[in-house]
């Protein structure tokens, strides 16, 4: 599957109302890294604002061209959430140097993009920037939250064929960003690759509870009560991974981190509106004592049922090393002819 | 005379989007005026949360001080809870922090400031083969390998802090995530091969030699005969007068960084006017004059801030406010930090010549040196065993505010509570003082008092004074109005 004689394919991204991380995140790919990963695919950055050489006049001009139908665009990647305030003028983001809202930039170029790719929650469903009151009346590229619509419609499609392929992500892993294009550009991501979010399947098919090193606390109902605590954070310290599609504990950030690696709940952020979960981000909402989410496709009555029977059975060393900050009991060393 | 306006923007290679007005007379800018034209109300949101999700709201400001702005809210929610860190949450907090500025050090350095050298306008300068070589956009040598370093740094916040960006390792009293003494030996290698690779390429010797500079003097005679990028960024600085361009106020604000055990490694206070002088915090308010904001008819200092944004304003040409502090426009950043610290090379650099372009690049490159020599130590200075997160209550009304220092300088947040709800919370970032608008006074902001005298080639639409000027600051443009 070379695609040496091909054309490249050309990516343009563009940040609105985000943060950016999404980009500081993309730039720590490794083993290769970032530019070898692109190339292998013959993937040609055409601008992005971080990397490019092109200010100004120069960028303004480039983004012409694609608008004029010179420079095919295969891809555009948008990183942020798009702006429709105040009072649907999208002017809380004027496109620097050009006078015109951002918002009517990636309206006018995504309807010239091959596809068009959400990076990160807040291009995707709006994420933390329209968290609370939404100052700034921001949405998704095709989602409001979880309502389809956002800036560009709920019936947007690509010239490709898809709708806007939404990397969600709070930040998004590099490789996630980098394997979606990888696909797009290998002619490999059809309609059933997403999911019922338009996430790509191959990382949100995943829970972040799958391999989770917390999983025999979990498994025992042995829980941290505090910040630093080693045991499972699912019942009092708001930790949603056995809820949240992501790959987070198998494919890894930094090395070797996750977010429950780390020492800290996950908080779903590839979800659509995970900004508002209705309780404090790291506190586990309970009725009756029962955490009101439930691992995902587990029977309520199952799960009351093998907790009561779980906590009945943990191990003495769990219980203890559930609540302290590092090992105090390890597992017994036994000798294996001796069962 | 003839005056001429240019609007530039959008100006990437800084992080968010940013947009300058330029008059110009006479081959050289007369006046500047400096524009954040993204908004989008993170105070706003954060009002009516549980003070807590603070650590997960904040952090989103920005994806490249992330720990900065999480450190911010830590230490206010701290104060507030009356809560200190355990000796291990302070180091590993230190950690942290520290990781973060680096890697946006090296990452200005490569990825932001330097390709501006490799563009086609300077083809004809002795240097440019190198300097293109090296640090073409996206795909120089050094830009590239750079990227590989700060990859390589960045596993400290996968081990320590599960991910970087928007980790909620750092805690009110500490840190999550324990480190055991196999941690310590993983931080070693890592931090180690930073050390070789910036000791390699960038510095050409021995991070130990960069650190014991004392003047400009030394930095010169230390670059001589050397093959790394520092020395040939000072051969470009002083064929293009680097030193001599892109100078502002020389009035520098640092809240301090890095608690030990007794004081700060880098010590918190301002210095102008060659003379140093402390922080009074309660001396600090946001002009709203030229901003898009209500609230213009006084100063407001941050416990008593506000941000209701108006679009319809016609004086206002920024979202972003104009922070003073006792009335006057302060810089903030790496350069500022060194300077209030006392290091004899930044203090030489300003007395020389002020906060130019080369002064601002160097002062980085000196912190890449004295920072992470500071980390290895921090490092042993762990201790498995001992406890990592203190425990705190929230009381259900206060007010506290946290200050510390990112990347690009001094950031600060101040959050009240009521009702165990945050009903006010503002933020003053490093860039909102560096890239501040005019004030009630007609004061402009550091950038825009640096940009007057630029010069102006003929047929410039984005002149490259302007470029390298603007960059020098690192700006965050994401922090700057949140």
């Amino acid at each position: 599957m070379s695609r040496a004689a091909s054309p490249a394919f050309n990516v343009l991204w563009l940040q609105s109302g985000g943060c950016g991380g999404c980009t500081m995140s993309l730039l720590c790919a490794e083993a290769p890294d970032l530019a070898t990963t692109l190339g292998s695919a013959g993937i040609h950055m055409l601008w992005h604002p971080t990397l490019s050489e092109e200010t100004g006049a120069e960028a303004v001009a480039l983004f012409e061209a694609v608008l004029a139908g010179e420079i095919v665009l295969d891809a555009l990647c948008m990183e942020g959430a798009l702006l429709r305030g105040p009072n649907g003028t999208g002017r809380f983001h004027i496109l620097a140097g050009t006078g015109i809202a951002t918002l009517d930039w990636v309206r006018r170029l995504a309807a010239r993009a091959r596809h068009v790719v959400a990076v990160g929650t807040c291009a995707a469903y709006g994420g933390v920037t329209a968290a609370g009151v939404n100052p700034a009346d921001a949405c998704g590229l095709q989602y409001d939250g979880r309502q389809k619509g956002g800036a560009l419609g709920a019936d947007f499609r690509a010239a490709g064929g898809l709708p806007v392929v939404n990397v969600a992500g709070c930040p998004t892993h590099p490789n996630w960003v980098t394997e979606t294009l990888m696909l797009l550009a290998a002619g490999l991501m059809g309609p059933d690759d997403l999911d019922l979010y338009g996430r790509p399947r191959f990382y949100a098919d995943h829970l972040v509870h799958h391999g989770c090193p917390r999983n025999e606390y979990y498994e025992y109902k042995a829980s941290a009560e505090k910040m630093s605590d080693l045991g499972c954070m699912m019942e009092h310290l708001g930790c949603l991974g056995t809820q949240a599609h992501a790959d987070c504990n198998t494919r890894l950030w930094n090395g070797e981190g996750s977010c429950t690696r780390g020492g800290y709940a996950c908080i779903n952020c590839t979800a659509p509106e995970f900004e508002e979960p209705g309780h404090a981000f790291l506190e586990t909402p309970k009725i009756g004592g029962i955490p009101v989410g439930l691992p995902t496709d587990m029977p309520k009555a199952w799960f009351i049922a093998l907790s009561s029977l779980a906590k009945a059975a943990t191990p003495e060393r769990l219980r203890r090393n559930a609540t302290a900050d590092h090992v105090l009991t390890p597992p017994q060393v036994r000798d294996i002819r001796k069962r | 005379m003839s005056e001429t306006r240019l609007i530039v923007g959008p100006f990437n290679r800084v992080e968010g989007d940013l947009e300058v007005r330029l008059d110009i007379a006479d081959g050289a800018v007369r006046a500047a005026y400096v524009s954040s034209p993204l908004f989008r109300g993170f105070e706003r949101i954060l009002e009516g949360r549980d003070p807590r999700d603070a650590l997960v709201i904040a952090p989103r400001i920005c994806g490249i001080c992330s720990v900065s702005q999480s450190h911010a809210a830590a230490l206010a929610l701290a104060a507030l809870e009356g809560v200190a860190p355990t000796p291990n949450g302070r180091i590993a907090t230190n950690l942290l922090v520290a990781t973060e500025n680096l890697a946006d050090h090296l990452t200005h350095f490569h990825v932001f400031f330097m390709p501006d050298f490799a563009r086609a306008a300077y083809a004809d300068r002795p240097w440019f083969g190198m300097a293109e070589r090296r640090f073409k956009a996206a795909k120089g040598e050094s830009v590239t390998r750079a990227l590989a370093t700060r990859a390589t740094l960045l596993h400290v916040m996968g081990l320590l802090a599960g991910r970087w960006p928007h980790t909620l390792a750092l805690q009110p009293g500490g840190v999550s995530r324990s480190a055991d003494a196999r941690d310590q030996m993983r931080l070693v290698a890592t931090l180690a091969a930073v050390r070789a690779a910036l000791e390699e390429h960038l510095f050409g010797g021995a991070l130990d030699e960069v650190a014991a500079l004392t003047s400009v003097a030394e930095l010169e005679a230390f670059v001589r005969g050397r093959r790394g990028d520092l020395a040939l960024f000072l051969e470009i600085a002083e064929d293009l007068g680097l030193d001599r361009l892109g100078r502002a106020y020389d009035r520098f604000l640092s809240y301090g960084a890095y608690p030990q055990a007794e004081g700060r490694l880098y010590g918190a206070g301002t210095f102008a006017g060659g003379q140093a002088g402390a922080v009074d915090v309660a001396a600090i308010a946001e002009d709203h004059t030229f901003a898009r904001m209500e609230g213009r008819e006084a100063p407001h200092p941050p416990f008593e801030g506000s941000t209701f944004p108006d679009a319809d304003d016609e004086t206002g040409y920024t979202w972003c406010k104009a922070p003073r502090l006792a009335g006057q426009p302060f810089e903030t950043g790496a350069l500022a930090r060194q300077v209030v610290a006392g290091h004899p090379l930044a203090r030489d650099l300003v007395a020389r010549e002020g906060a130019s372009v080369r002064a601002r690049v160097v002062g980085r490159l000196l912190e890449l040196a004295l920072t992470l020599t500071a980390m290895s130590q921090w490092v042993r200075d762990l201790s498995p065993t001992a406890p990592w997160c203190a425990q705190g209550r929230l009381p259900a009304t206060g007010r506290a505010f946290g200050l510390t220092e990112a990347a690009r300088g001094a950031l600060g947040h101040w959050v009240q509570v009521e009702k165990g709800r945050i009903a006010r919370y503002q933020i003053i970032a490093p860039t909102t003082w560096n890239f501040s608008p005019r004030d009630g006074a007609g004061v402009a902001g550091p950038l825009e008092a640096a940009l007057v005298g630029a010069p102006v080639r003929p047929g410039e639409t984005t002149p490259l004074s302007v470029q390298h000027i603007v960059r020098s600051f690192d700006p965050c443009m994401v922090c700057t109005v949140h």
